[in-house]
């Protein structure tokens, strides 16, 4: 996979995930082309798309579109699943999630991404194991977080009493 | 100071921004808070600072500023920090950027950490954007990690060395000695990523593809399991186990099996099972079928399971999803040139398919209905691709009239036919037809003489009806030039000749120069056409006004025309009827018209030319270039048979720049604005006969080379318009006992000719003398030196290659003076 990107109805870019190095230039003017080329299908149409000698798989749910560029070796078929398991995963982690859930937790969906894809390839073909390393890091911030809580307070107690 | 507001706050701020403006002075204002935040060097809020300004990079601001912060929060202890700090990496650190590097050490401490997290944080940013000097410095780790037991770091230690190997493909021999075990896991993340990496190892280098292949039985085994255990709640999707992973091994066996007989057949039963057992109610079944299938085309695999393959991809075609009908065409598409009988048989679902809504399907149902046209089903198919051309989208246009005269161009059942057939293209589509192949359609209607009246009588009805069509006014204009004569003698054979009066006819031609619906190019055919007339029609004085009225004309193009046909009727009067004759059978310099639109592996590639027409000969010519260097190199150019005198002819002069320059790219519309440079040479075209006469000004024939059995014979012939053209025939027999296979001559001249290689017989010279094979060799000797030749010769001979060298040098004098 060479990228994957997440924007709404109108454009708007929610995700981006890029797996080869791309000049920031040229980023913008993919994304300009998947949002035209993609909002611009009929509603019916099938999920494949050609654009420059790569293949392009996008889906929608809801008001989000998922949209991925593949080589052309790659399963688009197996493509479809990927994006979907992706979905999958958001929502057992927000529970039903919405565009607004990745809007305000855009660096969640990262995260989850992160333990999903690795340089464009699937790491992890269980959801079970993947929410269990999610919450497993999620613990850890909120530890250090924890942590870091205490000794601020300590500090300012110990500040106040000394 | 205070602090910094939080993450969500801002975005929901941002959010109630109603215009653009109002948004950019927002950020503005954040940025401006979160620069004097870095300035000051606070370690509590940089993480969120940081992540305030991913958010707003997101939404397309610069975010430069950051990327120190995101090495420092790297650097951090906090998981938090590092969480973001990587994330902040992933997105504003790319390799081209100059802080790059400094991350180096940062990942390598934490490639190194106590905690799982943190190192598979490492794994993450190194894997997915690590540039080659930072793979370089930490390969070494990465391949410690892919030895770990802990199958959450070995995933992704798999995983980050796919990425390595590609960044740095020298560095995959240091990974191999921990890919010993990779496949004994049943970690299935482990696994997944093992064949991935497996996968990229095969595919980069052969060496470690041979080593891998002792893995088929493994592999095979793995995939039996999957599909015969039973539901696994942690791998299924829609009661199928893992088929990610599936997925992916029947990939590896693709690349395994591979030109390999033995591996082919040690997957043949598991490729048949998955094949029959997958269930195809769902997407993701479908997903392994396709695989499947593309697996078992691509290796050696025995013809049942090929016949299976496309009956898997028949039945694709008849499915209501959208998806599954593009990929099957997509995947007939690559197999339709080893398999076409077996994809024949799809034909009409595919054609039905050219009816359907999706742009995609259709453009994929029309690339593979051309490659599927042969001579036994031109006509019906035919029937079916002009429908589709009425019918279509203006972006299919081109492409399918390319299509359509191709396919017309090699299958016509007859002559008629054909131009019956172009000219439903021209009316039909005649404006999206290709520029180019309207030289490839005059030419076509030049050779096919005994058409040329029933052709010029339906030009001229279309022209009546429709003139914005520029290709086709442009072809019409042209044949009235030619063939007017037969025009107003109502001589058409083929149907119901029309009356039409010479003056109609220049009414018409005349109409064309005036509208403004005519570009620049069609009033130069139109002004040429009118002035061929006059040779063929009575009037023409009104002929000699209509050219001197364009002397004065503002297009240039259009003034020099008519000025150089005024001169020819004032001062070379004597000349012009043989400049105007009727002009002679042209030869078809190059084999591919207008481009083809054949896909074969994946992609657009150009089609095999066609062996029907003498094709022009580049690959010999390469060779012959090789062996050339110590006559002086020489190109191998097609010899341009007829070209009118430099002067007042820019008709024919036009024309043959256009046959001169066809190519596969479609050149610019044919309008050269001065007669172009012709040869030096002048040839005659103004004999109406064939270029090939068989009267042979009786050079004897002479041996050019005997050597170890073969002999071979050159016999000469003239080109009869031009003297200085030598055609000769090779004669090559064998009086071994064994048959010479894979025969290739190929020749060199010195740089003063021009040698042109037609496609030889045969490339088995039989034993024995049983037969011999011939090719057709034009030498174009313009200076009329002596003709020397360097032969070189490669064929197989009782199982061994052979190749000889010899010069020719024995010429009878009258093969070139």
């Amino acid at each position: 996979m060479h990228f994957l990107l997440l924007f709404s109805r109108q454009g708007k870019l929610r995700l981006q995930k890029w797996f080869t190095p791309v000049p920031e230039r040229e980023k913008k003017k993919i994304v300009r082309d998947m949002t035209t080329m993609v909002l611009g299908r009929k509603p019916r149409s099938c999920n494949f798309l050609h654009w420059k000698d790569l293949k392009i798989v996008y889906k929608k749910y809801a008001s989000l579109y998922f949209c991925c560029g593949l080589d052309a070796e790659e399963n688009e078929l197996l493509a479809l699943e990927v994006l979907h398991r992706y979905v999958e995963l958001l929502d057992k982690y927000f529970g039903n999630v919405c565009e607004l859930d990745i809007i305000f937790n855009f660096e969640k969906a990262y995260f989850i991404l992160d333990e999903f894809l690795l340089g464009g390839e699937v790491q992890e073909t269980s959801k079970q194991v993947l929410s269990r390393s999610i919450e497993a890091s999620d613990m850890l911030q909120e530890v250090c977080f924890g942590r870091s809580c205490l000794l601020s307070v300590l500090s300012i107690i110990f500040s106040v009493v000394l | 100071m205070p602090a910094p507001i939080r993450l969500r706050e801002l975005i929901r701020t941002i959010r109630t921004a109603r215009t653009q403006a109002e948004e950019r002075e927002m950020i503005q204002k954040e940025c401006a808070a979160i620069r004097s935040s870095f300035r000051e060097e606070d370690n509590t809020y940089r993480c969120r600072n940081v992540a305030k300004l991913l958010y707003m990079h997101m939404l397309g601001y610069p975010a430069h500023f950051g990327q120190l912060e995101c090495l420092k929060l790297i650097a951090s202890q906090k998981f938090t920090d590092k969480r973001i700090g990587y994330l902040g990496a992933m997105l504003l650190l790319d390799e081209r950027q100059d802080v790059h590097l400094l991350m180096t050490n940062c990942i390598k401490n934490d490639l190194n950490h106590s905690t799982q997290y943190v190192q598979g944080l490492a794994l993450c940013t190194l894997g997915c954007m690590g540039s080659s000097e930072m793979c370089r410095d930490l390969a070494g780790e990465v391949e410690k990690l892919l030895k770990t037991s802990n199958s959450y770091l070995r995933k992704k230690a798999a995983l980050c060395a796919v990425h390595v190997i590609r960044k740095v493909p020298e560095l995959m021999e240091m990974f191999l000695p921990a890919t010993k075990n990779l496949l004994s896991e049943k970690n299935h993340g482990v696994l997944h990523t093992s064949v991935v990496l497996l996968t990229e190892m095969c595919e980069r280098s052969p060496d470690m593809l041979l080593h891998f292949r002792k893995l088929v039985p493994q592999l095979v085994r793995i995939l039996k399991n999957l599909i015969m255990s039973g539901y696994s709640p942690e791998h299924d999707v829609s009661g199928i186990s893992d088929p990610f992973l599936q997925v992916r091994i029947l990939r590896l066996l693709r690349i395994l099996g591979r030109s390999d007989d033995d591996s082919s057949e040690a997957m043949n039963d598991i490729l048949a099972q998955v094949a029959t057992n997958t269930e195809t109610s769902k997407n993701v079944g479908n997903a392994i079928l396709y695989e499947t299938v593309l697996t078992i085309m691509d290796i050696k695999s025995e013809s049942g399971l090929r016949v299976l393959a496309i009956n898997i991809l028949g039945r694709f075609l008849l499915n209501n999803d959208k998806n599954i009908r593009y990929v099957a065409l997509t995947s007939l598409l690559k197999t339709v040139q080893t398999d076409h009988n077996a994809v024949q048989r799809h034909r009409s679902t595919i054609v039905d398919c050219l009816k359907d809504l999706d742009v995609s399907i259709k453009r994929r149902a029309m690339e593979l209905s051309f490659a599927l046209v042969n001579g036994n089903n031109i006509r019906g198919m035919m029937k079916e691709l002009l429908y589709f051309l009425d019918s279509c989208d203006p972006e299919f246009k081109a492409d399918c009239a390319s299509g359509v005269f191709l396919a017309a161009e090699k299958y016509a059942p007859s002559k008629r036919w054909h131009i019956d057939t172009i000219m439903r293209v021209l009316t039909t589509a005649g404006s999206y037809v290709r520029d180019d192949s309207v030289p490839n359609l005059i030419q076509l209607i030049t050779n096919s003489v005994e058409m040329h009246a029933y052709t010029v009588q339906r030009l001229y009805k279309a022209l009546l009806d429709d003139i914005s069509q520029q290709p086709l006014v442009q072809v019409s204009s042209w044949c009235i030039g030619e063939y007017g004569d037969l025009l107003v003698s109502g001589q058409c054979e083929e149907e119901e000749p029309i009356q039409v009066t010479e003056d109609e006819v220049l009414d018409v031609l005349e109409g064309l120069l005036v509208s403004n619906l005519s570009t620049p190019v069609t009033r130069g055919y139109s002004l040429t056409a009118i002035m061929k007339l006059s040779t063929r029609f009575s009037s023409v004085n009104r002929i000699k006004k209509v050219v001197s009225i364009y002397g004065s004309s503002i297009d240039v193009e259009l003034q020099q025309r008519a000025v150089e046909y005024n001169a020819l009727f004032k001062k070379y009067d004597h000349m012009r009827p043989a400049l105007l004759e009727r002009m002679p059978i042209m030869e078809k310099t190059a084999s591919n018209g207008p481009t083809e639109i054949v896909q074969t592996n994946g992609e657009t590639e150009p089609s095999v030319p066609d062996t029907k027409h003498p094709p022009l000969v580049t690959q010999p010519a390469n060779q012959a270039n090789d062996l050339l260097d110590l006559l002086g190199g020489n190109d191998v150019v097609p010899v341009i048979q007829t070209t009118l005198p430099t002067k007042p002819a820019s008709a024919g002069g036009e024309l043959l720049d256009l046959l001169g320059d066809l190519s596969l790219s479609g050149g610019p519309a044919p309008a050269p604005s001065v007669p172009v440079s012709q040869p030096p040479f002048l040839l005659d075209g103004l004999s109406s006969q064939p270029l090939f006469n068989d009267i042979s000004a009786a050079i004897p024939p002479m041996t050019a080379y005997s050597k170890n059995g073969l002999k071979i014979e050159f016999t000469f012939e003239r080109a009869n318009p031009n003297p200085n053209i030598a055609v000769i025939t090779i004669h090559a027999t064998n009086t071994t006992e064994d048959d010479m296979t894979e025969f290739v001559f190929q020749a060199a001249v010195p740089k003063t000719f021009q040698l042109q290689l037609l496609s030889p017989s045969s490339n088995i010279v039989p034993a024995l003398n049983h037969g011999s094979v011939t090719q057709v060799i034009r030498v174009l000797n313009p200076q009329k030196q002596q003709l020397r030749m360097r032969v070189k010769l490669t064929y197989t001979h009782k199982g061994s290659p052979v190749q000889d060298l010899a010069e020719v040098n024995n010429f009878p004098p009258q093969s070139w003076q």
